[in-house]
């Protein structure tokens, strides 16, 4: 079987603060990651290969720097990595960023393409599913779940709001992954010595199959208007005592509210 | 593409097993108000198998045409028919704003049609406005709910959102409200349909969804462990309450993702939101901060969820929330 998995570098948004004063966002020292979901289904695939056998290439689009997590993947234990770069992508919105993803994914051969659900940074869940339709594929997002029946069929779980859901679907597909499907392995050391000795393949606009302006900020057809800190509510009463007088205003706090 | 061709507030009414969703109500309710500002119709579009009679409902929630497309094929939530029965819509109507709920179904769909029909889509927002050229502002968080971003789709037609379930007000119901039922078919390419539902599981389904909870007992790390809960849930039932948490206990097993808070959880807008050892990172307030009355414990006087907290009380959660359960059984 042949695995492409799609991953994304990514600011740790939950080490981002706001600085009180200002409102405004502190960036510094904040390091960046394999997005969650991304590396949830990078687990995901790294297992298929270990059960049943497979060539796992994992691709990410990005400034140079993301080299990184292609190295890391390389580490886990991924086959190949493509690194798609090009300043014509820069600025892309999901549809943009799915087009260029989708161009260069019908160079790849696969059975099943494996994308995060969303990414942190953006948490738009966009980009798996419009690169499902570039490429004409059916998708199955939010999963949960996954077993291959050794010839052409997948059994997929996915989330859902009341429970979950189980599908089948045959091969060539995609696939949006949870970061709680799997607690994803760490990188080997033997695997750190070799993702540096392994190729990144770079790969820009000219080595891919795209209309130049579908691309980037120019191809986007949602631009950001305007961005701004959310508003902090002044704060309320705060009281630093025993236990039996905080219950007693508690307890008063939701009289005066008509709760109680 | 010439922007004027394009008219109406599409909204994508989801149901599952035949019950129409609130957020569907919700997205009407907001069409509603947008399109009185912009002179416009609202539209909803039902989609499923053996759902005509909840047509009428959706006039009374704010539509003025409800388009039924009723085929087998839409008996269950799958990609492919779905997105075949709304593109279709999009092509022969040509609506200038598509709204759909952000929920499992509408994430999945919506992408699939954007990139179909080749249009932007904004993806959870949580406030939609009319700007200078009627083009609709599509406020959502970004960055884990760290930043606001204003997303508009200038040159592209239908500009299309995902609302978060939730964040927008359904109109009250209008019983006396007109409007026109109208059957649309349409013709399902089966070569494309490759996913197969085996089946739908339901877990939990004793508790109320914790958006429609009136109070909401929200724990956090500092609640620890499963005593820690346990004494949350005799709370909860004490006061007739649902049970929440914030992501890290989610992901510690302790709850259920259905059950989680926060940006990557539900969005919630109870009376009152107690939130028990849970710090207030950013992405779990996006969730919660506009609960009507928020009381927050935690043992760390420097907590940022006293910055949202209407009352705050350093102390032990685990030891309060057993007192607090105590004295309201009295």
């Amino acid at each position: 079987m042949k695995i492409v998995v799609c991953i994304k570098q990514v600011p740790d948004t939950t080490e981002i603060k706001i600085d009180p004063k200002t409102g405004t966002l502190i960036r510094e020292g904040v390091p960046s990651i394999m997005n969650p979901d991304d590396k949830g289904g990078l687990e995901m695939a790294l297992q298929l290969k270990e059960e049943q056998g497979a060539h796992v290439t994992v691709i990410t689009m990005g400034p140079p720097q993301a080299d990184l997590i292609l190295r890391e993947a390389f580490a886990m234990g991924a086959d190949r990595a493509i690194l798609l770069t090009d300043r014509k992508f820069a600025g892309a919105d999901t549809l943009a960023t799915s087009y260029a993803l989708a161009g260069a994914l019908k160079k790849l051969d696969f059975d099943l393409l494996i994308t995060g659900r969303q990414a942190i940074d953006g948490d738009t869940a966009q980009v798996g599913p419009q690169i499902a339709e570039h490429l004409d594929l059916p998708q199955v997002s939010y999963l949960e779940d996954l077993k291959f029946d050794g010839d052409k069929t997948f059994t997929m779980k996915r989330h859902i709001e009341e429970g979950y859901q189980i599908l089948e679907v045959e091969a060539p597909c995609v696939v949006t992954v949870l970061a709680s499907a799997n607690n994803p392995r760490y990188m080997s050391v033997g695997g750190i010595v070799d993702a540096y000795q392994k190729e990144v393949e770079i790969w820009g606009k000219d080595q891919i199959e795209v209309d130049e302006t579908l691309l980037g900020l120019k191809g986007s057809p949602t631009s950001v208007h305007k961005a701004f800190a959310r508003g902090l509510k002044p704060a309320g009463e705060l009281y630093e005592v025993e236990t039996d007088e905080a219950v007693g205003i508690i307890i008063n706090k939701m009289k005066e509210k008509f709760i109680l | 593409m010439n922007l004027e061709d394009y008219k109406g507030i599409y909204v994508f009414v989801e149901q599952r097993e035949g019950l129409v969703q609130n957020v569907a109500l919700e997205l009407l309710g907001q069409a509603r108000r947008l399109a009185d500002e912009l002179n416009d119709k609202v539209y909803a579009m039902l989609l499923g198998h053996h759902i005509a009679d909840k047509a009428q409902g959706l006039i009374a929630a704010g539509a003025d045409e409800v388009l039924v497309v009723d085929a087998p094929e839409l008996a269950d939530y799958t990609t492919e028919p779905y997105a075949q029965a709304i593109c279709k819509i999009i092509g022969d109507r040509k609506p200038e704003s598509v709204l759909i709920g952000a929920t499992t179904i509408g994430r999945d769909l919506g992408p699939r049609i954007s990139a179909r029909v080749k249009t932007g889509l904004t993806a959870d927002c949580t406030k939609i406005e009319v700007g200078a050229n009627r083009e609709l502002l599509m406020t959502r968080p970004a960055f884990g709910g760290n930043l606001m971003a204003t997303i508009v789709c200038k040159n592209h037609r239908p500009q299309m959102g995902t609302v978060r379930p939730g964040v927008l007000f359904a109109m009250d119901t209008d019983t006396s409200r007109e409007g026109i039922i109208t059957d649309y078919k349409v013709d399902f390419d089966a070569s494309k349909i490759k996913v197969k539902l085996v089946k739908t599981v339901k877990e939990q389904t004793d508790l109320i969804d914790i958006t429609e909870a009136r109070i909401l007992v929200s724990g956090g790390r500092g609640i620890g462990n499963q005593e820690g809960f346990e004494a949350m849930d005799a709370l909860a039932k004490t006061l007739d309450a649902e049970v929440s948490a914030s992501r890290a206990m989610v992901d510690a097993g302790y709850i259920g993702h259905d059950r989680q808070v926060g940006q990557t959880g539900k969005t919630v807008r109870p009376d009152l939101y107690f939130a028990f050892g849970i710090s207030g990172a950013i992405q779990h307030v996006a969730g919660m901060e506009d609960s009507d009355l928020i009381i927050a414990v935690n043992k760390d006087k420097h907590a940022p969820i006293f910055q949202v907290a209407d009352l705050g009380i350093v102390g032990d959660a685990k030891q309060i929330i057993k007192k607090l359960n105590e004295r309201l059984k009295k």
